[in-house]
């Protein structure tokens, strides 16, 4: 095998970057440690360590010299899976020695400027026809359909908007579910929709937490108890969230 | 007619859940399909009157183990498929009511559906884990094999 040399330092910063992308976009734990601990060994670091909790990354290596040590903060966290696997990718090209610390640098710098997102546009119309295709999923009537994903689309759209304003995630989730909750029974009052229920819990589905809820399960069960428990945590609240959004609504009707 | 409904709309929902979450677009059909699978599943199980928590489990098992082998065919994070395959069979219904109930203070009743809910969520937890765990153990089982 063939083992590259370079400083510590540098392949330090080249694997928490990789850490840093994935944790940003949703990656779960395991893999993100995994994918760390792989980097380094490929660059010549056999003995590292790495502790990711969904807020921070902290990775020791021991290479020549004293052993380093290096924290990254994680403070905002969105969902963008396409990152995942390009950094995923990259780092399977590493491990079959086929890029080298600089261009694995270079390539993830890039992964990390860019804004690899469908166009918001795109985004609100997937959620308003999911919501709509919700309804129709549980047992809804198709004149239902489009209030249903007139409030979802609305729904997001206050989500993120929201959020872009105020960022404290709880209050847009809250927010965006009362838009919901208002919307629907706005047009079941009009006479434009039938089932107030139906039409707000396929409108709701767009904001549940569904990653958070897989993430946490797989964190559980690979031993990664912090993380687990952190992102059950942070489904909960946004569970509560929309709940509670909804609840507002309720109680005036 | 209705199962056709369903499959489609099941379809183009988790495939829109996959633009939401930024899955790469090649694997938007792919979405759409193991999302497709595990409400027909769902869909099939709970018509022919079985236990709502044994078809959620069954569902997610099947997802997750679907998304186990894209995975791999693919050299892609699990999570792309299986994500938004689950979405579907959240108790978004079931949360909702049992919502409802605690805000018109009909107590007893909100519990029993956030109880049910609760189940439910920890049906999808043990489908995706029963999944985990088969996908280790033929990795344990292939991995004896290359050794010998």
């Amino acid at each position: 095998m063939e083992v590259m040399n370079h400083s510590t330092e540098e392949v330090m910063e080249v694997c928490l970057l990789a850490g840093k992308i994935m944790l940003q976009s949703g990656a779960e734990t395991y893999r993100v440690e995994d994918t760390m601990m792989r980097m380094a060994a490929a660059f010549g670091i056999r003995q590292s360590h790495s502790y990711v909790t969904p807020t921070g990354i902290i990775f020791s290596a021991e290479g020549t010299g004293p052993t380093r040590t290096k924290l990254t903060r994680i403070s905002e966290r969105s969902t963008d899976l396409k990152k995942v696997t390009m950094v995923n990718s990259i780092s399977r090209s590493i491990s079959s020695f086929e890029i080298d610390l600089l261009e694995a640098k270079h390539l993830l710098k890039e992964v990390d400027l860019q804004n690899l997102t469908f166009p918001f546009s795109v985004q609100v119309a997937a959620a308003a026809i999911a919501s709509g295709c919700f309804l129709i999923m549980f047992n809804g009537t198709w004149n239902d359909f489009l209030p249903s994903m007139i409030a979802g689309g609305c729904g997001f759209l206050g989500l993120v908007y929201f959020h872009r304003f105020l960022p404290i995630k709880f209050f847009s989730e809250f927010l965006a579910s009362f838009i919901i909750g208002l919307l629907s029974a706005l047009f079941v009052k009009l006479g434009v929709g039938q089932e107030l229920d139906k039409i707000i819990i396929g409108s709701v589905m767009p904001l549940v937490p569904g990653l958070l809820i897989t993430n946490a399960v797989r964190d559980l069960m690979a031993g990664h108890l912090v993380s687990g428990l952190s992102k059950g945590a942070e489904a909960f609240l946004t569970a509560f969230a929309i709940g509670s959004g909804i609840a507002v609504v309720l109680s005036f009707l | 007619m209705k199962i056709l409904e369903q499959l489609i709309t099941s379809f183009i929902a988790t495939g829109a859940f996959g633009i939401i979450f930024n899955a790469p677009t090649q694997s938007l059909v792919k979405c759409g399909l193991v999302g497709m699978f595990g409400w027909l599943i769902y869909v099939v199980m709970v018509d022919q009157r079985a236990d709502v928590v044994l078809a959620t489990l069954s569902a997610t098992f099947l997802v997750a183990v679907i998304s186990h082998i894209l995975a791999k065919a693919y050299k892609t994070p699990v999570i792309i498929f299986s994500v938004s395959g689950v979405i579907p069979l959240v108790p978004g219904g079931l949360a909702y009511d049992a919502m409802r109930n605690f805000v018109q203070n009909d107590y007893g009743h909100a519990v029993s559906l956030a109880a049910e809910a609760f189940l439910l969520s920890g049906a999808i937890a043990f489908g995706l884990v029963f999944s985990e765990v088969l996908n280790q153990v033929i990795r344990k089982i292939n991995h004896h094999e290359q050794v010998k």
